[in-house]
């Protein structure tokens, strides 16, 4: 073997792979914007749904990150994203009151469940009364698996507590499981152990390895989830895409983007309902 | 063992029916994993042949430190990256983060030390046997270190095969870094956390077997190259 | 050679080398210039190897000092280049025959196409020519040797250090490697060389350096060393009685 033919092939590698590289930032030229999203919208498929249509339409790509809420906030914070979309009204209005986002709209909402074991060991099962659940599952010391990542479902679900008069940090007991990670997971551990598990209806509905877990609660007006869409500030950051961001808000409250969010549908069940009201947001 | 059964089923039905989604996906991890390899041993051979070659007060410490860094979690490395390329980091302003160059970024960081840590080694092992040779034909270390890089060629494939393997079944780092953006920064590591995540069980397992699949062919092509190479070589 | 400036002579004023202050040689005066091989003779342990490396620079001595007297002396890279080594076991890069004997005279400078010209005619001159692309090291270890020393020949050193050259190799092989040692002293090379086996003493020597115990117990020529050895310790050693 003649190592100056075998140094010849290394050096046409390495040119191939530098070549790759350099394709790989080049294709970063193509029109898109980042949006900072939840796992939620993203996992539960309304989003392979509706961009293709968006895209089609725009020629915009659309790069989805999906995060918990508190995360994909702090992605457009320090403007790795042109929008965010996520759930939870009072992060989302302190965002925007600090400067980082400008034209918060509310697009769409979509519903929690509590989840459990059919064995339903705090009888809760068939309930509509989330505030009376907690206490009874409290009461009856059953284990519940909850997100702990500061995530818009997490803050859903404490505010529920908080209301139910339990300090869950306090309980101490071991009932009450923080998975530290996302729905799927925290569904994942749910299943493994039985657990009562608060989740968003999409993430539900899309979730495989359910187990021995159903649907216990549902209905309460409480378990109501609002979505927003922002654009990150361009006063803050001035590489935001300002006008393929705004092309993706106008569009998601357009009608063509309400009748897309209302028509994606799983086994039948409708997972988002659009409410964009023109001038009933911040 | 219902679904480790409809994993290995899925997992032959995707070969075989080659899902363009698939091999997008499979195609972005090599594309990402080796371009990572190749930068990681363009900076880690000559790295690790230095430190191998060459004495300088706080040598001990650097080999230290690097030893400890082939154990460095790809999170922590991830979240590193992520905030040195953030907009609002010092690299912000090319755009990387959320692409598959910020992930090649963090990759190169993961593997790096590895490949340095191990060629230190063998080029250490080489000089031993070649140092009175090379210093009579008029080498100073500095000089041999490509000499010893391209005659210990077969040895530090080793440690670049194990810069890969590491890169390749990695999903710490490059799900911060890339965001695991579907269709255009989903690797098989983190299509296999989403999957995961979403209770798929069976797919998720089904992409591992894949991802397992396509990492044994090519470290047997390779070794099956390097050992014929190797053979006519004597080395 | 070519109007070269000349290395030697090569003078050794009181050269010691100890490790751990046990003194492995010391006390050496030597000097080398021009002429018929010299050979280093001596028990196990002696210090030849040592002595070899001293000379060649390879290591350092802990007293005393190595002196290269001649004009080409004056320049660090003449002082490298115009000197060679052959190590007993020798150290063959793991590439071609041909791009083993090619490496050295890149380090020189030489373009390729009169390396490989200079490579494959010393190649010839050693036998190995057919050999050429074959990988060095699956060589058998009488053509491995003759390969590091095309390769040293190739330099076209002022002089060259052997050390043990055919301590390993079978009586055809060992012939062989002297045949060639033969033919680089002819062509004008100093050839300082170790060796244990007194009939290669014989046939290659002009001049004999005893070792014994790190001290040279004797310089003579080879004649007189054979028929008269001057030291105790020689004659012992030629006697066969004296193993250390």
């Amino acid at each position: 073997m003649n190592p100056m033919i075998d140094r010849r092939h290394l050096l046409g590698l390495i040119a191939g792979i530098g070549l790759a590289v350099s394709s790989t930032v080049a294709l970063a030229q193509e029109k898109f914007i980042v949006v900072a999203s939840t796992t939620s919208t993203e996992q539960s498929g309304l989003f392979g749904h509706i961009l293709p249509i968006f895209t089609k339409k725009t020629g915009i790509q659309v790069r989805v990150v999906a995060q918990g809420t508190g995360q994909a906030l702090k992605t457009g914070e320090q403007g790795n994203a042109d929008v965010v979309f996520v759930h939870d009204r009072v992060a989302e209005q302190k965002f925007v009151d600090a400067g980082w986002g400008v034209d918060r709209r509310e697009v769409m909402y979509n519903d929690f469940v509590i989840v459990g074991p059919k064995s339903d060991p705090a009888k809760v099962g068939g309930s509509k009364d989330v505030v009376a659940a907690y206490k009874k599952i409290a009461a009856a010391k059953a284990p519940f698996a909850s997100r702990g990542d500061s995530s818009g479902t997490h803050a859903a679900e404490l505010r529920i507590w908080k209301e139910a008069g339990i300090d869950v940090k306090a309980t101490g007991t071991g009932w009450y499981r923080e998975t530290g990670s996302g729905m799927g997971p925290t569904l994942n551990t749910a299943s493994g152990m039985n657990a009562y598990a608060f989740t968003d209806r999409g993430t539900w509905l899309n979730f495989k390895n359910r187990g021995d877990l159903v649907v216990s609660v549902e209905g309460d007006a409480k378990l109501f989830n609002q979505y927003g869409v922002m654009l990150v500030n361009p006063a803050r950051h001035a590489h935001v895409k300002v006008a393929e961001g705004r092309a993706f808000i106008d569009w998601i409250t357009s009608k063509e983007g309400q009748d897309a969010i209302a028509s994606y549908k799983i086994g039948g069940q409708q997972l988002f309902f659009p409410n964009y009201r023109p001038g009933g947001n911040s | 063992m219902n679904t480790i059964s409809e994993a290995f089923l899925l997992s032959l039905q995707m070969m075989v029916r080659l899902d363009p989604e698939l091999l997008r996906i499979i195609g972005l991890s090599l594309r990402v994993s080796l371009t990572a390899v190749v930068l990681g041993s363009l900076i880690g051979l000559p790295f690790g042949a230095l430190l191998a070659l060459t004495r300088f007060p706080g040598r001990n410490a650097c080999i230290v430190v690097l030893n400890a860094c082939m154990g460095l979690p790809p999170v922590v490395v991830g979240l590193i990256v992520y905030l040195i390329l953030s907009r609002s980091g010092p690299l912000g302003t090319f755009g990387w983060l959320f692409t598959p160059a910020g992930m090649v970024m963090a990759q190169v960081v993961l593997i790096t030390p590895i490949v340095a840590a191990l060629s230190r080694q063998t080029v250490a092992d080489l000089w031993i046997e070649y140092e009175e040779q090379l210093r009579s034909l008029g080498l100073t270390p500095i000089k041999a270190i490509a000499t010893l890089l391209w005659d210990g060629r077969f040895s530090l494939s080793t440690a670049v095969f194990a810069g890969f393997g590491r890169a390749i079944a990695e999903v710490g780092a490059i799900i911060i870094v890339g965001g695991n953006i579907n269709g255009f920064t989903r690797t098989m590591t983190t299509a296999i956390s989403l999957e995961t995540s979403r209770g798929d069980l069976a797919l998720a397992m089904a992409l591992g077997i894949v991802l397992l699949a396509i990492a044994i062919s090519i470290n047997a092509a390779a070794t099956t190259l390097g050992n014929t190479a190797r053979r006519r070589q004597g080395a | 050679m070519h109007g070269r400036l000349s290395l030697l002579p090569l003078q050794l004023n009181d050269v010691g080398y100890s490790v751990n202050r046990q003194r492995l040689i010391g006390g050496v005066n030597l000097r080398f210039e021009m002429g018929p091989p010299t050979l280093i003779l001596g028990p196990n342990g002696a210090g030849k190897s040592l002595l070899l490396r001293l000379c060649h620079g390879l290591i350092e001595p802990t007293a005393g000092d190595v002196q290269w007297q001649g004009p080409a002396a004056q320049t660090p890279q003449n002082l490298r280049f115009e000197q060679a080594m052959v190590f007993q076991k020798p150290v063959l890069l793991r590439r071609s025959v041909l791009a083993n004997v090619e490496f050295p005279l890149k380090l020189r400078g030489l373009d390729a196409a009169s390396r490989r010209a200079k490579a494959l005619a010393v190649l010839e001159r050693v036998g190995l020519a057919a050999l050429a692309e074959r990988p060095a090291r699956v060589l058998s270890g009488g053509e491995q040797q003759r390969l590091a020393l095309a390769r040293a020949w190739a330099l076209e050193p002022q002089i060259l250090f052997l050390d043990e050259p055919s301590a390993a190799l079978d009586p055809g092989a060992t012939r062989q490697v002297e045949g060639i040692i033969g033919n680089i002293a002819a062509s004008g090379t100093k050839i300082v060389m170790t060796t244990h086996d007194l009939g290669q003493a014989r046939r290659l020597a002009g001049d004999i350096i005893f070792l014994h115990r790190g001290s040279v117990a004797e310089r003579t020529p080879a004649t007189e060393f054979f028929n008269q050895p001057q030291s105790d310790a020689a004659r012992a050693f030629l006697q066969g009685d004296l193993t250390w």
